[in-house]
């Protein structure tokens, strides 16, 4: 895994990274609100954006998650790309 | 309307070995004055609010004290 | 049951070479009012805590969680490439003639993490009082240790995190406004 991350990774992954923030947020927030009808649809609408950028990362980079979260291509590449606190 | 740092004087003494600080500041950040969150304020765009590190400008607390040219304590 | 999604939640960059500023930011890995500390008393105050706010405590921690590995990536490239001399100048022999480059849970005095810095008293008021202090506290390492650090990256990173330890406070006081609510009382007597 010698391989350098192109500049778009990084891009990519600050794009996940923001939609994921917000559901973060929203989701905190819908813990203590959890009749926040406009905030729910919100939460619902980004996290279907979020999952369609995950969608193209994974394509693009590699998966994102494991256990069965993400889909792996051959060989085998879950692990095979570099760690968060690595790139 | 609240601010997110008070300041204070405090004594200066002849003998302090240091050079006083004469007028120290403590923060005082929105949630202390915010019971509830109100349904529906204002939000900062996916991006900003990743930079910021919350979605609601009315949450954001700035540090250093921006008065203070970035110095924090001074 | 638990994912791992890999990704860091804010994307974390390091200036330059400072394996001091490692030593100063591992208060925030391993101390009394750091990362590891927060999930962990969350995650566990999350069993006993009224079904109300489980999933406050729930959701949390899970971001506690995603704190320490920002924090852990931070000192994992503070001290990545540092000869064992530039360790010993930083400060940081002691830690190295111990772990070498290795992370470890202990404090920036190198004190090791320990349970007794968190509580689960089963009392939902005295715990979220303990868990609004907890990011009070965690909010000051925060400022004291942008105080020190003349990293810009470090501290673009440490900010963000400040921030969030205000938004986890907002929520615990209104986890505590939700239990005390006497309406919802009405509803069940
Ligand atoms: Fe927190």
């Amino acid at each position: 895994m010698a391989k350098q991350m192109p500049p778009e990774y990084y891009q990519c992954l600050e794009e996940i990274q923001a939609l994921d923030f917000v559901l973060v947020e929203l989701n905190l927030y819908l813990d203590t609100h959890n009749h926040d009808f406009d905030a729910i649809q919100q939460f619902n609408e980004t996290a279907k954006l979020s999952m369609q950028l995950k969608v193209e990362f994974e394509k693009k980079f590699h998966p994102l998650m494991n256990f069965g979260r993400s889909y792996s291509n051959y060989p085998w590449n879950i692990d095979d790309s570099p760690w968060p606190w690595q790139v | 309307m609240f601010t997110q740092f008070k300041y204070w004087k405090p004594f200066v003494g002849p003998f302090d070995p240091c050079k006083p600080i004469r007028v120290k500041s403590y923060s005082t950040p929105p949630q202390l004055y915010m019971n509830f969150q109100p349904p529906g304020l204002p939000q900062f765009t996916p991006q900003e609010a990743l930079m910021a590190g919350t979605l609601w400008p009315q949450l954001y607390s700035p540090y250093p004290d921006p008065q203070k040219g970035g110095n924090p304590h001074g | 049951m638990f994912y791992y999604e890999k990704k860091l939640q804010y994307p974390v960059r390091v200036s330059t070479c400072n394996p001091m500023l490692a030593k100063f930011l591992i208060e925030q890995y391993g101390g009394a009012d750091g990362e590891l500390a927060a999930a962990l008393r969350y995650m566990n105050q999350r069993y006993t805590i009224p079904d109300k706010v489980i999933g406050l405590l729930n959701d949390i921690a899970m971001e506690e969680f995603s704190h320490l590995e920002m924090i852990a990536t931070m000192i994992y490239k503070l001290t990545k490439d540092a000869t064992p001399e530039q360790m010993v100048a930083a400060g940081i022999g002691d830690h190295y003639v111990n772990h070498d480059k290795a992370l470890f849970y202990h404090n920036a005095a190198g004190v090791p993490w320990t349970a007794s810095y968190i509580q689960a008293k089963g009392d939902p008021i005295a715990d979220l009082y303990e868990d609004i202090a907890a990011e009070e506290k965690a909010r000051a390492t925060y400022q004291w240790l942008i105080d020190i650090s003349d990293d810009p990256d470090i501290n673009d990173g440490l900010r963000f995190l400040r921030e969030r330890e205000v938004v986890h406070s907002m929520r615990f006081r209104e986890a505590v406004e939700i239990l005390k609510d006497e309406q919802n009382q009405k509803k069940f007597f």
